[in-house]
């Protein structure tokens, strides 16, 4: 089962789904706070969740109001960019450009592919949270020394 | 530059809510750390108490200055009343009051300004960075925030704050006084090495 663990988490970073910062909070962890991404994770979903909310309700509002949405778009990447979360940051990225050169039907469309990456990193990141429960209290990265 | 006591290690522990330190502790740095973002706001209170810091962490500039006693008339003595702040971590961009803003104030205040203060940012703007340097930012983290940033900064902190201890006991237990004078105790943390700017160019630093 720690080797299915880890074959996931590779293919989580070989994939582009996340990227470095979420080592650096895989090294946070600790038998003290052996759960310390997870909750991370599961705070950035909550959070986020409603800064998603937030830009659909700006969409459906004309014009749009590019401003705010570049600033919903600019939290909202700070805690993707946080955790690590590569590609909805990149798609985060992207909209704030199409915000800045005031381009509607872009942001429209990569708020999109936005939502689809942020839904397929919360399931894989689910599916590998709860195997890594299973697997046991074992260190899923090692703390440089 | 009188040292008026505001970065002082001794404090009381007494009310200090449950971060597993004792009492007698009077060697941990105590960091109020600034920022809206809940995400932030956990990833950099487990960063600073891997760093062995004491963490208050709150979520606006405004909070951050109720917390200094700065937000009222008043501002907080100079006496050991509850936990002294040795440095503040804050974010830049904040709905309300900006990083950038607390910044100032805190220097304002002939309490708290030799408080160094540390600004974090996604954004790597060199004209935002050079403006906090210029108002006394100690210095400029691009976000995401990584370990090896905050135990730079931390180290950097206590190697200098520990120099000042040494020259206050010096003084307390009445040793010679000619020696150079606590008051330079902040002064060599103002530049710290900027490790996340290397690749920037600057030319009109301080």
């Amino acid at each position: 089962m720690r080797r299915q663990l880890q074959t996931m988490r590779k293919s989580l970073f070989d994939q582009g789904y996340l990227d470095e910062q979420f080592v650096q909070l895989e090294e946070l962890q600790d038998d003290a706070n052996p759960n310390f991404v997870e909750e991370v994770v599961t705070l950035y979903y909550r959070d986020s969740g409603r800064i998603i909310l937030n830009i659909e309700q700006a969409l459906e509002r004309k014009p749009f109001d590019f401003n705010k949405l570049d600033a919903y778009m600019h939290q909202f990447k700070g805690s993707s960019s946080s955790i690590g979360a590569k590609k909805v940051k990149a798609e985060s990225t992207l909209f704030r450009e199409y915000c800045r050169s005031r381009n509607g039907e872009g942001c429209m469309r990569t708020f999109q592919q936005l939502k689809k990456e942020y839904a397929t990193l919360r399931r894989k990141l689910e599916a590998y949270f709860q195997l890594a429960r299973q697997a046991g209290p074992v260190e899923t990265a090692c703390r440089p020394k | 530059m009188a040292v008026n006591g505001a970065v002082t290690w001794l404090r009381r522990a007494g009310e200090m809510d449950g971060y597993g330190l004792s009492a007698s502790d009077t060697e941990e740095v105590h960091v109020l750390a600034v920022d809206d973002s809940h995400v932030d706001r956990k990833v950099i209170e487990r960063l600073l108490k891997i760093t062995s810091c004491k963490v208050t962490a709150v979520d606006s500039g405004r909070r951050a200055l109720q917390f200094l006693g700065l937000e009222d008339e008043k501002e907080a003595s100079n006496g050991f009343d509850g936990l002294k702040v040795d440095l503040i971590i804050t974010d830049y961009c904040m709905p309300g009051m900006t990083g950038y803003e607390l910044l100032k104030k805190v220097k304002e205040s002939s309490v708290f300004r030799e408080i160094p203060v540390v600004i974090m940012s996604s954004e790597k703007v060199i004209t935002r960075i050079d403006r906090c340097l210029e108002e006394g930012a100690e210095d400029f983290i691009v976000k995401p925030v990584k370990l090896s940033d905050v135990k730079r900064i931390i180290d950097c902190m206590t190697t200098d704050l520990r120099g000042g201890i040494n020259k206050r006991k010096l003084r307390d237990e009445g040793e010679d006084r000619s020696s150079s004078s606590p008051t330079t105790v902040d002064s060599p943390t103002r530049r710290l090495k900027m490790t996340s700017l290397e690749e920037h160019v600057f030319s009109s630093k301080k």
